[in-house]
């Protein structure tokens, strides 16, 4: 069928920002290809969230639902989503790349013999060859490549958070399809025991618009006490160099670059970073590179679009009076 | 208890260049190592290992060129105890799908095995997945983000895996696959000793001819759905605004240019 897929991740029965994001890319694709753009909602709570898809483009949702579905259990899911695209055969089949995500879409992929293309930055549709473009970053940034798949269905993509907007379409509507897909019979393979949160931890980089992060210039752990308040002024989510992590100033949560978290928010801003070529692979995609440092020939203001010269102990609490300034 | 853990041969950096003739990667002259990443997966194998008794034992399975013989003879020299390199020219140019699917033979060639233990992803590929297929191609689960194997049993494993929201306690029996974090454990060294025991070990290449499925078709570039079209370098828009004056100067013009920008909430 000429569809496209995005799979609709609901974390605690709210949809995940990813998956919204993935709706409004997909409508640009359903305008090149003529295909129609759905959403596959699987949930323990049937049609709720329906809605909510329609709003972000989806002219069709297809729901599946049983109490299996109450939580991401792998085989489950990837049983599910397996027996629904053999049914109806979507064109594209895009899943955000969470933690869900990452483990489900390699899953269905291999089950179905296609292709899989990982964090995808760029998506487009050749109209004249009808195949997907997928544009990722390999090599820690350093290149480009454009991959496609040409003679295996579904084309298959993953996508981080905030790599693409999200944007509200006014009084959408569309129909809802009931996918008739019974996974009782599927063993239970993995036993989860409990889940507990962490309380208080804001190191979800991986989906931050804003980070604030510090490395080895800010001096020591309370350093982080700084970095903490300018990201807060921000309403960013703190990150760490490797040194810092390495000393022991603040948990490895907390890294960023080859070795940490891979990141890509609207705003970085890099505190006493000198800016190691493995700390710019995991960051330097981000949209706004800030960099204080006092060392002006530090390789951090090669990638940062806003360079400051200067003590960070001196500069940023007159930022973060600044930012309060104008906020007030 | 039969452990596997799959291993790469990575190039020693990122900072890969671009033939600008040929619009490919220039890898000449690039030192090789093993992918960080799976120096946990191996020590965490070897915990496992230490953990279940004597007759357990902990095999390296890698793919590529015959360079990569080097990181197999590194994993000895951390304690593993055998290794099988896939290498055949019908292997190259695999993308996820075909190399997870070879390494899928590899395994059933040279197991069955209880656990298989990956690195979260290479430095190289970057890509995370390859672990997840391999688990669909044996036809095991897999769990990925684990960040500490917290009991072995006979016939499971209990262990946390790290969401971005919450930890998760998993019992899962064998046979499974696990992607471990990075700092579950800290990797050991190699060692002098283990190297000079291991020197003459004997590692098992296994060629397209050796695989239980001798399809060609189903290895390397012709088993791969996907086809890279085009590399090109990332387009850096680097905007370059030194901020200039004295601290408050600077720290004013940083706030007009983030109000700007729409960062202030």
């Amino acid at each position: 069928m000429n569809e496209i897929w995005v799979f609709a991740e609901q974390r605690d029965g709210a949809l995940q920002n990813v998956s919204l994001e993935l709706l409004s890319k997909g409508r640009e694709l359903a305008a090149q290809s003529g295909y129609t753009l759905c959403a596959l909602l699987l949930s323990e709570n049937g049609e709720a969230l329906a809605p909510e898809l329609f709003a972000y483009g989806a002219s069709k949702v297809y729901v599946a639902d049983s109490p299996r579905f109450a939580y991401s259990q792998n085989d489950w899911f990837g049983e599910a989503v397996c027996r629904a695209v053999r049914e109806q055969k979507p064109e594209i089949l895009l899943f955000g790349a969470t933690s869900v995500g990452r483990s489900l879409a390699p899953t269905v992929a291999a089950a179905l013999h296609t292709g899989l293309t990982a964090d995808c930055t760029g998506l487009e549709f050749d109209s004249e060859k009808k195949i997907l473009l997928q544009t990722r970053p390999a090599f820690g940034g350093n290149i480009m490549a454009t991959i496609t798949c040409e003679n295996h269905r579904p084309q298959m993509s993953t996508v981080r958070a905030n790599v693409f907007k999200r944007t509200r379409v006014d009084g959408a509507s569309g129909t809802i399809v009931r996918l008739g897909i019974d996974i009782s019979d599927v063993p239970e393979r993995m036993h989860r025991v409990s889940a507990t949160k962490e309380a208080g931890d804001d190191a979800n980089l991986a989906e931050a618009k804003v980070i604030v992060s510090g490395g080895r210039g800010i001096g020591g752990p309370e350093g982080f006490g700084l970095v903490r308040k300018l990201a807060d002024a921000l309403g960013g989510s703190v990150g760490a160099s490797r040194a810092t992590v390495d000393a022991g100033w603040i948990s490895p949560l907390h890294q960023v670059g080859q070795t940490g978290k891979t990141v890509c928010p609207k705003l970085y801003v890099a505190l006493g970073i000198s800016g190691a070529i493995q700390h710019l692979a995991g960051m330097q995609s981000s949209d706004t590179i800030v960099a204080v440092n006092k060392d002006p020939s530090a390789p951090i203001f090669e990638v940062a679009d806003i360079g400051i010269v200067g003590d960070l102990n001196e500069v940023v609490p007159e930022i973060v009076r600044a930012l309060e300034a104008r906020r007030a | 208890m039969r452990i596997l853990v799959c291993i790469k041969q990575v190039p020693g950096t990122t900072q890969v260049e671009i033939d600008e003739k040929t619009g490919t990667l220039r890898r000449d002259g690039v030192a090789a190592k093993m992918n960080p990443f799976d120096l946990y997966a191996l020590e965490t194998a070897m915990r496992v290992k230490a953990a279940a008794g004597p007759d357990s034992e902990v095999t390296v399975l890698t793919m590529g060129p015959p360079q990569c013989e080097q990181v197999v003879r590194e994993a000895f020299m951390m304690g593993a105890d055998k290794g099988a390199i896939l290498s055949d020219r019908a292997f190259g140019g695999a993308d996820v799908l075909a190399t997870s699917y070879t390494l899928s033979q590899g395994a059933r060639k040279t197991g069955p095995y209880d656990l298989v233990v990956c690195g979260k992803q290479t430095t190289d590929g970057d890509t995370a997945q390859v672990g997840a297929e391999l688990a669909e191609w044996l036809g095991i689960p897999h769990v990925t983000n684990v960040k500490s194997v917290d009991d072995v049993a006979a016939d499971h494993i209990d262990l946390t895996v790290d969401l971005p929201d919450c930890e998760v306690a998993q019992r899962i029996p064998f046979p499974f696959l696990m992607t471990v974090e990075k700092g579950i454990f800290e990797p050991r060294l190699p060692s002098y000793k283990l190297r000079c025991a291991t020197e003459g070990r004997e590692i098992l290449w296994l060629a397209l001819a050796d695989m239980p499925d001798k399809d060609p078709r189903h290895y390397g570039l012709n088993g791969s759905p996907t086809q890279v079209k085009r590399i090109f370098p990332p387009e850096l828009r680097v905007e370059r605004i030194a901020l200039g004056g004295d601290d408050k100067k600077k720290a004013a013009a940083l706030a007009d240019l983030l109000e700007e920008r729409k960062f202030l909430r």
